[in-house]
């Protein structure tokens, strides 16, 4: 076995199945910790205002975004670019098509979607590592940013980095060593991502949903 | 000490606090929205920053995965009594628990309501400022944080029988309404009562004051003492319930509300036998109703402050909207009005909390920027007691002649004028 099947095969399908259900483990935990139910007579819906409280913090209010525009940019140019990338990068698509749902699974899910032109896979990198460097400076040059942060923090964003970045040195593929060093970075990074603060992928809508059942119970959506 | 708020603070953290402790990402966004970091600068005053005795707790103790995290020492170390001290004056000073901050967060966080829950940890070990201790003092021997007494509540109220000629229903029982009162309201501004007598008397609402449950005023709210806001929750149910009213009414005052119509049924574990009302949803309910007649609008400039525990996390957004529209020919809103609008500075036990004046000082100021910047303003409807006193120490710091009124008052008023 060559060290690009290693982390191709076997070791990716262990970081795969600790990111899955270390991923649930923390998820169910946090539910599990429960709530006691509200006494108070609602005014408004609870299950309303978890759906609107999940989509109103996607849009930063305008008294706000003056201040924080640097964050709105960067946080949405390095998510969506990396969820582009990740989901319309060639060489993605193939590695999910055949790696996952079809050979090795043995299930054709019947999933295809077309594949980003060179020129869309070279922007949507550029403004994914702009925003990233963008958020990452900030930990250390605003002091507020510099006071809140840990090592978490950093960890995550220099592992996101590093995934990011391989990648782009693996697009040309013209390299097998190239390929397998980007596969080891994103078994890391899978292995990494439950135990740290990058679950805010999943948690963000607890969160949310939280406060906006809350308020929404009192006919507010904050 | 320290082991009695560790316990406390993670028997308060359910699964909504641990989805905001988990959830949040470090961005510092929330700091843009407090009048705090606003008014100082200091990236301390961050308000995710003062969740940090919380946050590490629950990594040590509660947060799932932690048993690995801990073979691999990456669990923080336990609390101490000192760090507890250390963030005091951040969890009492330096937030009113105006819920500003969930506007901006990307995550939606509740920091206020975490706050909330912070502080029954360090009530449970009673690292408290020794302004609400001494509140408290005065709670517990007279019902009241200012301690007013029953005596002092029937003198005001016979002044206002004489100011305005109507006689004030007293202990009535069977009445439709209880009228409850902060002691803001009792001593500093008694004219509400006799607004009330008016309003009340032309919409021919039948209500009364009762000289044993008349404090609206929550300080275990304020402390974060979950066991004082029962025991006083319980008093005001209890006098409501034994007396048959159908309806209480929460006064002007910002957390008093949320106290009694929001955390009190979970305070005593059930709903109650009567429906709590906020004055300024009443009177909206009897403008609509036609019982209460549009009188001589107030042709002055006014604006409306927003108290935050009222409107942003009280849900009554558009009542004293209309209510003002009604009650005033010229009146102006300010820049950020409504869900997002600024606090006092003053709210969450801060103004009971001497400690915390300059900073509160400090705030204020943005909020009358925030004002001033309207331009020409004649006077500023506060619907909030607390937030009036605030609101008046501020406008003589700051040598403002902006007059400060009560809503009530003002509609009151614009009756008057129309007679």
């Amino acid at each position: 076995m060559t060290f690009l099947e290693f982390v191709e095969g076997p070791f990716f399908y262990v970081a795969a199945a600790i990111f899955v259900l270390a991923a649930l483990w923390r998820l169910i935990g946090i539910l599990r910790i429960g709530k006691k139910p509200d006494l108070s007579p609602p005014k408004g819906s609870a299950v309303a205002g978890f759906i609107k409280g999940n989509l109103r913090h996607f849009f930063p209010r305008h008294l706000f975004a003056e201040r924080t525009w640097m964050h709105i940019l960067g946080g949405y140019g390095f998510h969506i670019g990396l969820f582009v990338l990740v989901l319309f990068a060639a060489p993605h698509i193939e590695f999910l098509q055949t790696r996952i749902f079809v050979y090795d699974l043995g299930i054709n899910w019947g999933f295809e979607w077309p594949a980003l032109p060179r020129w869309g896979f070279i922007i949507a990198a550029q403004v994914s590592f702009a925003g990233l460097i963008v958020l990452w400076v900030r930990r250390f040059s605003d002091p507020v940013m510099r006071l809140i942060s840990d090592w978490d923090d950093h960890v995550g964003t220099w592992l996101t980095f590093l995934v990011m970045l391989t990648g782009c040195l693996a697009l040309q593929e013209s390299h097998d060593v190239l390929r397998a060093i980007h596969m080891l970075f994103v078994n890391i990074w899978l292995i990494y991502f439950p135990f740290s603060r990058l679950m805010h992928a999943f948690t963000f809508f607890l969160s949310r949903g939280a406060t906006g059942a809350t308020y929404g119970r009192r006919g507010m959506n904050p | 000490m320290s082991q009695i708020a560790i316990k406390t603070l993670l028997e308060q953290t359910d699964r909504d606090i641990a989805a905001y402790l988990e959830a949040c990402v470090h961005c510092g966004e929330c700091a843009e929205a407090c009048h705090f970091y606003e008014a100082t600068q200091d990236p301390k005053y961050t308000p995710t920053y003062k969740l940090v005795p919380l946050v590490k707790a629950y990594k040590r103790h509660k947060a799932p995965l932690r048993g690995i995290k801990k073979l691999f020492g990456l669990v923080p170390d336990e609390v101490t009594e000192d760090e507890l001290r250390q963030w005091e004056p951040l969890i009492y000073d330096s937030c009113t628990m105006c819920g500003r901050c969930t506007l901006v967060c990307p995550m939606g966080i509740d920091i206020a309501g975490t706050i909330r829950k912070v502080r029954e940890g360090y009530a449970a070990a009673d690292i408290i400022p020794e302004g609400l201790a001494s509140a408290r003092g005065y709670v517990e021997q007279t019902g009241s944080p200012m301690g007013v007494t029953p005596k002092a509540l029937l003198a005001q109220i016979k002044r206002q029988e004489k100011e305005t000629g109507i006689e004030i229903p007293v202990d009535v029982q069977g009445a439709d309404y209880l009228a409850l009162l902060s002691s803001m309201e009792i001593m500093g501004y008694p004219e509400i009562i006799g607004a009330y007598a008016k309003l009340f008397k032309r919409a021919g609402v039948s209500w009364t004051i009762s000289t044993e449950a008349y404090e609206a005023t929550n300080i275990g709210v304020q402390i974060g003492s979950a066991p004082l806001a029962r025991e006083l929750v319980r008093k005001i149910v209890d006098v409501a319930e034994g007396m048959g009213v159908r309806h209480v009414i929460s006064p002007e005052c910002g957390h008093a509300y949320g106290a009694l119509r929001w955390a009190g049924p979970n305070l005593i574990g059930r709903q109650f036998k009567f429906e709590v009302v906020h004055i300024i949803e009443l009177l909206d309910r009897l403008r609509a109703e036609g019982r209460i007649p549009p009188g001589k609008k107030d042709d002055r400039k006014l604006t409306l402050h927003d108290p935050c525990q009222i409107i942003r996390r009280g849900g009554l957004l558009k009542e004293p909207r209309r209510l003002m529209h009604d009650a005033a020919s010229n009146f102006v809103e300010m820049e950020g009005a409504g869900i997002a609008n600024l606090c006092c500075g003053g709210g969450g036990g801060v103004s009971a909390n001497p400690r915390a004046d300059e900073l509160k000082t400090k705030a204020f100021a943005a909020k009358l920027k925030q004002i001033d910047d309207i331009g020409g303003v004649d006077a500023v409807v506060v619907p909030c007691a607390n937030c009036r006193g605030v609101f008046e120490d501020g406008m003589f710091e700051f040598d403002s002649e902006i007059e400060v009124i009560g809503l009530g008052e003002l509609i009151a008023e614009t009756l008057d004028a129309a007679e």
